[in-house]
């Protein structure tokens, strides 16, 4: 019986052009469409696959959001057995250290063998949340993660390296893992399964009455990458060129 | 153990076979012959492991959960051929194969490519994944103005139901232009509904995904009753199908009608403002869902005559017998699948036997067409040259 809590979240949603608001400093929520981290999608598809094979119980955690509702009972639907729906003031600034923190606190109440989350999302501006949540309660963290087994009290994972390369190693449990992709792409179930889902269960709402962003990057400006003219094309031979390149990293300090 | 296993197997048969009963007609089910017409006329019957009439003598023996392991089922295009060659009558398409793929859906036997669109069409209203936003931008560039209910806060004549792959794709966007163009040129008041409108839900139903047609129907239905229009028109065979005989059942009724039969109506109008042409050779693709599910054959072809100087010639398989396109039923979502099972493609074959005819132009009156049959002609053998076009697109061509 493994006890898994899968912490997930909702990202902006790339189908829709991006815009910078007013100040500057964030994305604009007027138009923004959000939509379930693709990694935390996988980190669920886990975590439902493991329950499948071992037995054991499902929580899934996340932060209000526009469309998280569904989300919590399409995972319901793929097998989760409680969803917790986290509320607080999470203004769109909040960041991962908040977040983290507020996912570490509820997570521990369920005193999980198991944390699986996205190794990675597009908003992440202050780091991944895997890590984060890991040092809060103190457990190991593993990240790029493809396959999980649990055997006697450990987890043998397999990590992805660069290159093609596969690691497979042994956590100790309680641990935390940043999943790359589930075992099996996240599966499909049909909108009436979902639609039960909304009439036979619930999702527990936890209010998160402070949050504490501290530790996190705090945003001077955003902005859209912009076009300029700064590259300068070296022409010449090979030992013009390296002759120049010596030149220009002594300019700027790099030599 | 083994006993309870078999038990709930026979129990899913019976509880299969009665709910075809919920279907219109469903009740025919029982007078099948086994003549096996319906798997001898399927496009795809020698590659699926249950085509329909073996489907029917495996219920009859109780064992047709075996069913729900195997995939074949996903081949079905729901075209109607079935259906339509079926001498007592059986609703095969609608009822029996759709059924079968709802449960193949439940039962999470579903091919990837076919997942994505139906993830699609639940978060953006479209099963191409595009921004809900842009539904409209196809009519950026026009020398007029395409008005969308919500800012034109004015009843229209004919509320146009544009559909997805008509706002979306980039070839059928040319046909969508053609018709804004004729509406424009006709004087029609007419509007569309932009981003308010969702995919109409037909093919996800017909692939298996009831429940998400119900949702789409929903929200459609939510749009129609917030502006007054006498009726709808609309470009896909699809959408008409599901605005004219399934959002009925869930109370969204409107009076709708394909363009072909809209504008048969207006021929006279049109007629002048045809130009005299060269002359030209074509044949005329009847589609399922405007032909075998509705039977509408005429109004296309009275356009067609309309044009000086064409000349139609008909293919072997016309109208009732006309051949799939391949799009249908979660067809235009199973390409990479069905390659895969069968390594040849519906749309191959039917442009081969236009090809035969000699036409310079393979014409259609479906936006799941033209991209198919254009992929099609640059592969099948002296289809080189043969251009593929909406009537639409003859009709504004012809205006000069």
């Amino acid at each position: 019986m493994t006890n898994i809590v899968a912490i997930v979240k909702m990202v902006p949603d790339l189908v829709e052009e991006l815009e910078i608001n007013d100040n500057g400093t964030g994305l604009a929520r007027d138009w923004l469409r959000l939509i379930i981290n693709e990694f935390d999608n996988h980190a669920i598809e886990q975590a439902i696959l493991l329950k499948e094979r071992d037995g054991g119980e499902v929580t899934v955690i996340a932060p209000e959001a526009e469309g998280v509702e569904d989300m919590l009972f399409t995972t319901a639907a793929k097998g989760a057995d409680r969803m917790i729906k986290l509320t607080s003031d999470f203004a769109e600034d909040t960041n991962n250290h908040a977040l983290a923190r507020a996912f570490a606190e509820t997570a521990k109440a369920f005193q999980p063998d198991l944390i699986l989350t996205g190794v990675q999302a597009n908003d992440d501006l202050d780091g991944p949340v895997g890590p984060l949540v890991a040092e809060y309660l103190g457990m190991p963290y593993v990240g790029y993660i493809s396959g999980v087994m649990i055997e006697d009290g450990k987890a043998i994972v397999r990590k992805e390296y660069p290159g093609g390369l596969i690691g497979e190693m042994e956590v100790v449990l309680p641990a935390v893992l940043g999943i790359q992709a589930g075992e099996e792409p996240p599966r499909y179930v049909a909108i009436s399964k979902v639609r039960q889902m909304m009439k036979t269960t619930e999702i527990d709402e936890q209010e998160i009455p402070e949050l504490d962003p501290s530790g996190g990057a705090r945003i001077n400006r955003m902005y859209l990458p912009e076009a300029a003219g700064r590259a300068e094309m070296i022409t010449g031979g090979e030992e013009e060129i390296a002759a120049k390149l010596v030149e220009i990293f002594k300019e700027v300090g790099a030599l | 153990m083994a006993d309870i296993v078999s038990t709930k197997k026979a129990a899913f048969t019976t509880e299969f076979y009665n709910s075809l009963f919920e279907v219109a007609d469903g009740e025919k089910i029982k007078t099948c012959l086994q003549c096996a017409d319906c798997s001898g006329i399927c496009p795809f019957g020698y590659l699926m492991d249950f085509p329909p009439g073996r489907m029917i003598a495996w219920m009859r023996a109780g064992i047709l959960d075996e069913m729900l392991e195997n995939d074949s089922i996903w081949m079905c295009v729901s075209c109607y051929a079935c259906t339509e060659v079926c001498p007592k009558n059986i609703p095969l398409t609608p009822g029996l194969m759709t059924r079968a793929k709802e449960e193949l859906l439940l039962a999470g036997n579903i091919p990837a490519e076919l997942q994505s669109a139906l993830e699609f069409s639940q978060r953006y209203g479209n099963s191409l994944g595009e921004s809900p936003r842009k539904r409209a931008d196809w009519a950026t560039g026009l020398d007029f103005e395409v008005p969308i209910m919500r800012t034109a806060k004015r009843p229209v004549d004919v509320l146009w139901f544009v559909g997805d792959y008509a706002s979306y794709h980039p070839r059928v966007q040319e046909t969508t232009k053609a018709f804004a163009k004729l509406l424009h040129k006709l004087g029609i008041d007419f509007g569309i509904l932009g981003p308010e409108e969702n995919s109409d839900g037909d093919s996800q139903r017909l692939a298996g995904e009831r429940g998400l047609f119900e949702m789409l129907a929903e929200k459609n239905g939510k749009a129609f009753g917030k502006y007054e229009f006498n009726e709808i028109i609309t470009t896909d065979p699809h959408a008409y199908n599901a605005i004219k005989n399934e959002y009925p059942q869930l109370g969204i009724e409107y009076l709708v009608r394909h363009y072909t039969e809209f504008l048969a109506e207006h021929i006279e109008k049109i007629k002048p403002l045809l130009k005299e042409n060269r002359k030209i050779r074509v044949t005329y693709h009847d589609p399922c869902y405007l032909g075998r599910a509705n039977n509408i054959y005429d109004a296309p072809r009275t356009l067609l005559e309309a044009i000086p100087g064409i000349e139609i010639v008909e293919m072997a398989h016309n109208k009732s017998t006309s051949l799939c396109c391949g799009g249908g039923g979660g067809g235009m979502w199973l390409d990479g699948f069905q390659w895969e099972k069968g390594k040849v493609r519906l749309s191959d074959w039917r442009v081969k036997e236009a090809v035969t005819t000699e036409a310079e132009v393979l014409v259609v009156a479906c936006p799941y067409e033209p991209p198919r049959f254009e992929d099609s002609t640059k592969t099948v053998p002296g289809a080189e040259k043969m251009i593929v076009k909406d009537i639409l697109e003859l009709l504004v061509e012809a205006m000069g």
